[in-house]
């Protein structure tokens, strides 16, 4: 029998139901990986060992009364973006450090509901600002693969952990590519689902119209089983959408015959050649499972970064001015009136990127830049969404890298925002559209992993797990294990 | 130099919803501080406002009765400034599209002529909470049971052009939200209360002069007050040659004066942009029609319909109809009575608002009902009673709470219309004041009053008027 921790969420959730293994054992050897490797990848800001084992016991119940679900007493851990109840909840972030949260976010609560037993909450960019998880108050977490390296961010965190093996998979958020990015840097299937498929409420805003959570995970079937409990209509969170959810798991096996899968022209341009190759090599093997291949071009993509970083900003100035050490986080010590005590809480409360944002989303709200900057932002983002529209007339599905690069040396990006921003560039178009996307592991480029990823139409994740699904059946890629890990 | 006043009002209105227009929490007034405050009000990390339907239905009803248009689409949006009880750093309200837009209401000024206010917008937003000093040294506390809050912002064009204008502007909103049962008008809680844009110009010029905002006037009398000083202090200053800046002012009802609050330089720029969080509000057609049809009969129309109805004066139908209940009052009045319109209109307006005003309360708490009222009215048109007797007979009714016969009999008040009764008074008098009836009769006929007095004075006041004016007549004239 394979070891535990190298077996995908379905594998562990028919041996918990066959009886072969108990939640409790299974939560145990994560826990005991956790405390082994913490230290050397930081993935965890918490780990929650005492209630973790109690839910795991409880799950144990459940499965031998027989009423456990494809979920009961199935570890993972959540991004600590998540509001979970009695639970220290820090969003990476000085201002939220101690803050205990007295509620669950409903993905937190479905979850549970589901049976899955939560090991801890994972590190983070602060606020899910950045793109290497560097900006994390709680320090830099290492990616498996290479630990002089990022594991990419957001989501760095639950990305690190799954691909360590530390859980079987976790939740992350996704504004930008803070899902897509890391799964693509650390190997892993990260699924980005529609705006408005899996409630917000609980999860602290960075960027409202973007922010969707979503899953990381080793597998596409794995990933379907998280999403089937998170997704769904929310009547806390107005833009959730009032969808049935489909069983995702169910769609997995459909073949790809007569797929079309639109090839974006603009991610190729300029584009390393060495993940190009492979990207090539996984449409050749999507194409050989009987998909017809088309070149799509989607002319405002291109300006997806200038974009995402007029339209990020301003609703992150807007959503972080909660955080003044009025009622809860970081407050300076003994503030002199309230002038001081909301510039003090706040400069030693938030890290050099959250400010930085908060500065640039407050300039272009500003009277008289207003139009030139988030307006017209507004309008290049309706034309992205736009282009996609088209596209989808032509096409199921577009496909191109995740990202531009394979994971950077932790600290290479850190002086240079733009260089960092640009490691987005082929994620954030999904989020300014709204659009589902999912990235696969497709091989490695001088031992890093490389992800491509396959963007739907809204609604269509049930097609993008099984596009993935089927590519993953014929190759082992999500499988590889970082050396030391196994 | 002559000037010309312009004054906007923008009417804060509190919608009398059951819970909060984005949370669950309940309204309820003078609960203990922040009991009424959940986690969406708190701004906890990770929560989403959820709108409240009943306030847009409230909303909705606003803007029908004034004859708006009710946008299909409207967009809420983020107000961004830094305050204790402003708990997420903004507020929600609307901006660019407004749920109401273009009404106007129609008011009557003191000479009888008829002006149209013209209403902008009027758009949905939440309140604020409370910031509390007193009893706390040095240390503000929070109260946020008012934050959240449903309002409408009720927006009026520049049309009003004296303090006297603006009140019975702000009188006539009031009475429009208290009859569509969308805010209890309570301006001392603080659930109906405006800011006064005042600016003054040199008459006839077309060119509107830099205007103050007077902050969250609370009374109707400080409204008048308020602006009186207000436009004073800008002719004075123009006059003096100075310059009238844009600026917040506040009003203090102690010192009877408006101060500088923050310029124009000092203001916020509040980064308004639609929020994220809640999609576009969108109405339909059918949703509209089933709002009008729950609308009540309006104050105008009720007026309207008094004064065909009942033959009443447009002044007393006015009066009657400022609010509801009063108007419902008298009708119910006139009905009991079976008739006698004037009559019960001179009552409800007069003597019984009197009292109302005396003990300061409004006519639901009335301790004289319809019915009590119209059996006292009843006794004069039947002559039991004057009307001048009826006035004191319905102030023992308000005192002791007993109806009108019960103190009639009980104090002897039945009037003497039998002739032989009421002659034979007259023929006391007459000889009891011989120098009189002499001047009298060479021509003094000033004297008849003093008669009546006499004869009055030794009946109590019960010899019927119209009775006595007769045998009185015909006795002195011999």
């Amino acid at each position: 029998m394979t070891e535990l921790h190298l077996m995908t969420v379905a594998e562990l959730s028919a041996s918990l139901r066959s009886g072969g293994i108990s939640s409790v054992e299974l939560t145990r050897a994560f826990l005991e990986r956790i405390e082994r490797h913490q230290r050397e990848l930081n993935a965890f800001i918490t780990v929650s060992p005492d209630r973790a084992l109690a839910d795991a016991a409880r799950a144990d119940e459940q499965l031998a009364a027989g009423r456990g679900g494809p979920l009961t007493g199935i570890p993972i851990a959540h991004k600590d973006i998540f509001c979970s109840r009695d639970e220290k909840t820090t969003c990476g972030s000085r201002m939220l450090a101690n803050f205990v949260s007295p509620y669950d976010a409903t993905v937190v609560r479905r979850l549970r509901e589901a049976g899955a037993v939560c090991l801890g909450k994972t590190n983070m960019d602060e606020f899910a600002m950045g793109s290497s998880n560097e900006t994390s108050w709680f320090g830099p977490v290492r990616n498996p693969w290479d630990p002089a390296r990022v594991p990419g961010g957001s989501s760095g965190g639950s990305a690190a952990a799954v691909a360590a093996r530390l859980t079987p998979a976790a939740t992350g958020t996704d504004t930008g590519g803070s899902i897509r990015q890391p799964a693509a840097l650390c190997g892993l299937t990260g699924l980005k689902p529609t705006y408005g498929r899996v409630s917000r409420y609980g999860m602290i805003a960075f960027a409202s119209s973007l922010d969707q959570a979503g899953v990381l995970a080793l597998s596409a079937e794995d990933a379907a089983l998280l999403l089937s409990a998170m997704a769904g209509f929310d009547e806390r969170d107005s833009t959730s959408v009032e969808l049935p959810v489909p069983d995702y798991a169910a769609e997995l096996a459909q073949p790809l015959k007569g797929l079309k899968i639109g090839v974006l022209r603009e991610f190729f341009a300029g584009l390393d050649a060495s993940i190009e190759q492979l990207i090539r090599a996984a449409l050749d093997e999507l194409h050989a499972q009987g998909a017809v291949l088309k070149e799509v071009s989607l002319p405002h993509l291109p300006l997806s970064v200038p974009t995402y970083y007029v339209v990020a900003p301003a609703e992150c100035s807007s959503n972080l001015a909660r955080f003044d050490g009025v009622r809860y986080g970081h407050r300076c010590e003994k503030p002199r009136d309230l002038l001081d005590l909301y510039q003090r809480s706040r400069s030693e409360g938030f890290g050099a990127e959250v400010k930085r944002r908060i500065m640039i989303g407050t300039y272009v709200l500003s009277t008289g830049y207003y139009d030139a900057y988030y307006l017209k932002a507004q309008q290049v983002r309706a034309l992205i969404a736009a282009d996609f529209e088209r596209a989808f007339h032509e096409v199921d599905v577009v496909i191109g890298p995740t990202t531009p690069n394979t994971a950077f040396a932790l600290g290479a990006r850190t002086q240079d925002p733009v260089t960092m921003y640009l490691s987005d560039i082929y994620t954030i178009g999904a989020n300014l559209a709204g659009l589902p996307a999912i990235s696969v592991p497709c091989g490695f480029a001088e031992e890093l992993p490389v992800g491509l990823q396959i963007i739907g139409p809204h609604f269509a994740e049930g097609r993008l797990l099984n596009v993935a699904h089927q590519y993953q059946r014929d190759s082992d890629w999500h499988l590889r294990v970082p050396r030391g890990f196994g | 130099m002559d000037w010309d006043t312009v004054i906007g009002l923008e009417i804060h209105a509190q919608l009398s919803t059951r819970s909060k227009i984005f949370s669950g929490s309940a309204t309820t007034y003078g609960a203990a501080p922040n009991a009424q405050a959940n986690l969406v009000d708190l701004a906890y990390p990770g929560v989403l406002p959820v709108l409240n339907a009943e306030a847009v239905r409230m909303a909705v009803k606003f803007g029908l009765a004034i004859n708006a248009r009710v946008a299909r689409r409207s967009v809420f949006a983020r107000k961004n400034y830094f305050y204790p009880d402003l708990p997420k750093g903004y507020q929600i309200s609307q901006y660019e599209l407004p749920i109401v837009s273009g009404g106007a209401v129609d008011i009557v000024l003191e000479d009888g002529e008829m002006r149209r206010i013209g209403i902008t917008r009027a758009h949905l937003e939440e309140d604020a909470g409370k910031s509390l000093h007193e009893g706390l040294a040095k240390l503000t506390a929070v109260d946020l049971n008012r934050a959240g809050t449903p309002l409408i912002e009720i927006v009026s064009e520049p049309h009003l052009h004296s303090a006297k204008e603006a009140v019975a502007y702000l009188k006539k909103i009031h009475t429009l939200v208290r009859y569509l049962s969308i805010c209890d008008g309570n301006m001392q809680e603080g659930s109906f209360r405006c800011d006064a844009n005042v600016s003054v110009k040199p008459r006839g010029s077309e060119k509107l002069g830099t205007r103050a905002e007077i902050k969250n006037v609370n009374s109707f009398r400080y409204v008048e007050r308020a602006i009186n000083y207000e436009v004073a202090r800008q002719i004075e200053l123009l006059e003096g040659g100075g310059k009238v800046l844009q600026e917040t002012r506040l009003y203090d009802p102690d010192r009877g004066e408006t101060r500088s609050m923050r310029s124009k330089e000092e203001a916020n720029d509040y980064r308004y942009f639609p929020d994220p969080d809640l999609l576009p509000l969108e109405i339909d057609q059918p949703y509209i029609d089933a709002v009008a049809a729950t609308l009540p009969e309006l104050p105008d129309q009720k007026a309207q319909r008094l004064m065909s109805e009942y033959s009443l004066s447009p002044y007393d139908a006015g009066v009657l109809t400022t609010s509801m209940e009063l108007a419902d009052y008298f009708e119910v009045v006139v009905r009991d009575l079976g008739g006698q319109p004037k009559l019960a209109a001179n009552a409800v307006i007069g003597e019984l608002s009197g009292l109302l005003n005396r003990d300061g309360v409004d006519i639901s708490q009335s301790r004289i009902s319809p019915g009590s009222l119209a059996k006292l009215l009843s006794r004069v048109v039947d002559n039991t009673i004057s009307g001048k007797i009826a006035k004191d007979v319905l102030e023992a009714m308000w005192d002791e709470g007993r109806e009108a016969d019960a103190i009639i009999e009980a104090r002897g008040l039945r009037q003497i219309t039998d002739a032989s009764a009421i002659e034979a008074a007259i023929d006391k008098v007459m000889a009891a004041n011989p120098t009189q009836l002499a001047d009298y009769r060479a021509g003094k006929e000033k004297l008849f009053g003093f008669f009546i007095g006499q004869v009055q004075k030794a009946t109590g006041g019960k010899a019927n008027p119209a009775r006595l004016n007769e045998l009185l007549k015909k006795k002195l004239s011999g």
